[in-house]
């Protein structure tokens, strides 16, 4: 029975490292702004399509705004 | 064709509409915008929500202070090697649109990195490169797409604040904690003879004092912190039995499994102090858009433009203006000092400051205070005071803004936990001496068995989730309070002062009324006419509440300032203006603002200008002075007075003529005997505000500026008033059938404890069930009260 122990331990160790993970989110700031992330993931699919068609234009308008300023 | 709406801001395009690429646009601005994000790639803005843009309205210079390093040093995060990183807040923010816009800076312009929006605090975080870029140049494109940043005084030495995350951290651990003592302590609820268990049951006991340690001596600090604080200034608050409680079972369990009597408590423990922090958590709930701590600094420019003797022109900060510089304010620009005016045309809007929407006129040598904002042209002026000193700002060197409401409140849950403590422990006591003499060896079971069964988990629970859940259910119609506690002080509120401009009156739409002799439509005409081509906002209101008429060109025009205009067609001419312009004399001053008219030389009437009361003020009123005194303080002259009698209840006290420190006293002498609430909106009232019990700010547009408070009312919810109060008079209602609920419970606990026969599934039963019943008696409640201000 003192598999008792090797069981223990890991089912400790993994709530540990569960543990950790909850401390390094909060820490790295994801709790910080809850809803602005949620909008955020519906965004990505749309931006990439139309990237790479308008880099050159992109450049055209910087200069301008450059120099609006 | 008249009704078009423009397609960046869903503004009806009048007149001036512009059409590009098949889309219709009001101004040059919009459509401006709308050519930088469709050559940008950018044009899915207008495909995840319709016409969300904001019309962009960029003044010259503005952000010439952002040349200055220095200033750019204090508002940047992060700096080195090229890049910089700022935080900058932008109240335009109000739509997935802008969010998705925003976080795509860097395709308008490749030096900005990276950029991710905070939407509930409506900032925005940039990475840029400064090669060929910089903090003007950034500001300056959001201003030209219409996300104008806010800069203010505030933002100065802001970025050292760091968030306090610790209650989510504590939150953690005790959910943690309390997951995996209840997976250990699980096997000993049942099989306690067990051959298997009792040759493991120490490591399980051990691990669960392993466990429990972090709750004790980390997440429940707040607690013993707190406990302490109460009894050094000889106050038992509710933190006290509850430390009392936590300290009980830590150390009767510790001894429990020491001894090996039982396998403690260790369960109940830490499920305690989870559901308390998280009670906490619910609480804490805040507005983090708005903040409720503004004073000056929020409204005034980080930087003016300072003349040199050489007449060049330097930004320079705030804080280092001298008496005796020479600044110049431009259009639109906040008065950061006391000042004489020297060279231009003031037109001064000071209703940041006293809450009166009319500007007012003043000529070269006049002085002029700070917190006003010049409306037109380019003005040059003298310094008297430095920042500090002068005499808006001078006004927060007044103590009262350094009160803590919410420590110097005596809230109901403290008042029931200090006569909670002393029946405890005295049933503590009386059970210990009983079973002294009944069987001496139950004694310190007994004792620690009571202290335990009865820690106030329940009643702590009540308060938080009940105010915590009525904070959102007020928050959802419009009044945003700073924290729960405003609640039970609203409650016991018993007399109201309001103040008079922008609070129950509202800012934009004067009412005129005609005295004298009916014009003709001919007059009518002319005078429209007339007044269109005049700048005054006198004569812009009159203009725009006219009956429309015919416009005419006119073969004349003169306009003398400070005095009137002068318009002439054909062989008619008219004068609109002061009494003496008309040639009119007057025999009494009119306390409120007239403008005569007179035709062909002939004196003929005057319009009266009349602050239009909120529409629901009568009723408001009404009701309030059911249940409360109600005063009005105003910081205008007594001109309404007759209107005010009128419209209000007779026993109401006026008072006019009231500087901003005269508020805040005539507050003070009324706390003396009242539990005093006070509306108000302007910083002239912030005085008052911060002395009142509850000061509540009203607020046309949110997102905008209030002066700090307590609460925050939306100015369309302003006739739901008396409702929020009633309705956090019912709330503190239902916490005290909590209390009760909670104290059955504690009850049936106490039974068992009494007699000697608590066993720790017991606890473990009783307790999370009176925390889950609370939290479910208390947000039905809530919730149902909240159907009410639908």
């Amino acid at each position: 029975m003192s598999v008792i122990y090797v069981l223990l331990a890991i089912s400790i160790s993994v709530a540990i490292v569960f543990f950790a993970a909850f401390v390094l989110s909060v820490r790295n700031g994801q709790y910080d702004d809850s809803y602005t992330p949620s909008v955020r993931m519906l965004f990505e699919d749309e931006l990439l399509p139309d990237l790479d068609e308008d880099i050159p234009e992109n450049q055209e308008i910087k200069q301008t705004e450059s120099t609006n300023q | 064709m008249a009704n078009m709406i423009c397609y960046h801001c869903g503004d009806q395009c009048s007149k001036t509409k512009i059409s590009f690429d098949e889309k219709d646009f009001c101004c040059n601005g919009c459509k401006t915008v709308y050519e930088i994000f469709t050559s940008n790639g950018l044009s899915k803005f207008y495909d995840l929500e319709a016409r969300a843009g904001m019309t962009p309205n960029a003044v010259p210079k503005k952000y010439d202070f952002l040349e200055n390093e220095e200033i750019v040093d204090q508002l940047v995060e992060f700096d080195e090697e090229g890049v910089q990183v700022v935080n900058l807040s932008i109240p335009n923010i109000h739509c997935s649109s802008c969010i998705w816009v925003l976080e795509n800076l860097n395709r308008l312009h490749p030096s900005i990195k990276n950029s991710q929006v905070d939407f509930p605090k409506k900032t925005i975080r940039v990475t840029y490169d400064v090669a060929d870029f910089s903090l003007k140049a950034l500001v300056m494109l959001l201003g030209s797409i219409g996300y104008e940043p806010y800069i203010s005084l505030e933002e100065f030495n802001k970025k050292d604040q760091t968030k306090d995350r610790s209650l989510i951290y504590k939150l953690g651990v005790a959910g943690f904690a309390f997951g995996n003592v209840m997976l250990l302590s699980f096997p000993e609820y049942f099989e306690v003879e067990e051959f298997w268990l009792n040759q493991y049951k120490l490591v399980f006991r051990w691990l669960m004092f392993a466990f429990s340690l972090p709750v004790v001596l980390y997440a429940a600090q707040d607690y013993f912190l707190s406990a302490i604080k109460g009894l050094r200034s000889k106050l038992l608050n509710i933190d006290v039995p509850i430390a009392l409680g936590v300290l009980t079972l830590f150390l009767r369990s510790t001894a429990d499994i020491i001894f090996d009597l039982g396998s403690g408590f260790f369960d109940s423990l830490t499920g305690l102090v989870f559901f308390l922090l998280l009670g906490k958590f619910f609480q804490q709930k805040t507005y983090s858009f708005l903040s409720f701590e503004r004073d000056y600094k929020s409204y005034f420019p980080i930087a003016v433009t300072r003349l040199g003797t050489d007449g060049k022109e330097e930004s320079v900060q705030v804080y280092k203006i001298k008496v005796g510089d020479r600044l110049l304010i431009r259009n639109q620009e906040i008065i950061p000092v006391d000042c004489i005016l020297i060279k231009g045309a003031a037109e001064i809007d000071y209703s940041f400051v006293t809450g009166e929407s009319q500007a007012i006129f003043k000529e070269s040598g006049d002085k002029l205070f700070a917190g006003g904002k010049q409306l037109s042209g380019v003005l040059e002026v003298e310094v008297l005071k430095s920042v500090s000193q002068s005499y808006l700002t001078e006004l927060w060197g007044n103590s009262v803004f350094q009160k803590d409401k919410v420590s110097d409140f005596q809230s109901l849950t403290d008042s029931i936990g200090k006569r909670f403590t002393m029946a405890v422990l005295t049933i503590a006591i009386v059970a210990s001496i009983f079973w002294l003499f009944y069987q001496p060896n139950m004694v310190l079971n007994v004792f620690t068995a009571v202290l335990i069964i009865a820690c106030p988990c329940a009643i702590a629970l009540a308060a938080p989730f009940t105010l915590g859940n009525m904070l959102r259910i007020f928050g959802k119609h419009g009044f945003y309070l700073k924290n729960a506690n405003v609640i039970e002080r609203l409650s016991k509120v018993d007399t109201a002062i309001f103040d008079k401009t922008g609070t129950i009156t509202t800012s934009n739409k004067d009412v005129v009324s005609y005295e004298g002799i009916a014009l003709t439509d001919e007059e009518k005409a002319l005078l429209k006419t007339t007044l269109r081509a005049s700048n005054h906002p006198l004569s812009r209101s009159l203009y725009n509440i006219l009956k429309s008429n015919d416009i005419e060109t006119l073969d004349e025009f003169q306009e003398q300032t400070g005095l009137g205009i002068e318009g002439r067609s054909k062989e008619h001419s008219i004068k609109v203006g002061s009494a003496a312009y008309v040639g009119k004399e007057t025999n009494a001053t009119h306390a409120n603002t007239s403008v005569y008219v007179s035709s062909d030389e002939d004196f003929k009437g005057r319009f009266v200008f009349q602050n239009k009361y909120r529409e629901s003020v009568e009723e408001l009123f009404h009701e309030l002075g059911k249940s409360m005194d109600i005063g009005i303080l105003s910081g205008d002259n007594d001109g309404e007075k007759k209107r005010l009698q009128k419209l209000l209840p007779g026993k109401t006290r006026l008072l006019f003529n009231q500087k901003p420190k005269d508020k805040l006293e005539y507050i003070a002498r009324l706390q003396e005997s009242n539990q005093v609430m006070m509306v108000g909106d302007g910083l002239n009232d912030a005085g008052a505000l911060a002395q009142s019990d509850v000061g509540i700010a009203i607020s046309e547009d949110i997102n905008v500026f209030s002066p700090a408070c307590d609460a925050i009312l939306d100015a369309s919810n302003f006739s739901k008033l008396p409702v929020f109060a009633s309705l956090s008079q019912k709330a503190v209602k239902i916490i005290k059938m909590s209390f009760i609920l909670s104290l059955c419970y504690n009850l049936v606990g106490l039974y068992f404890a009494v007699t000697g026969q608590l066993q720790p599934v017991v606890a473990a039963i009783l307790m999370p069930l009176s925390s889950i019943s609370i939290v479910v008696f208390t947000t039905l409640m809530t919730n149902l009260l909240g159907k009410k201000l639908n």
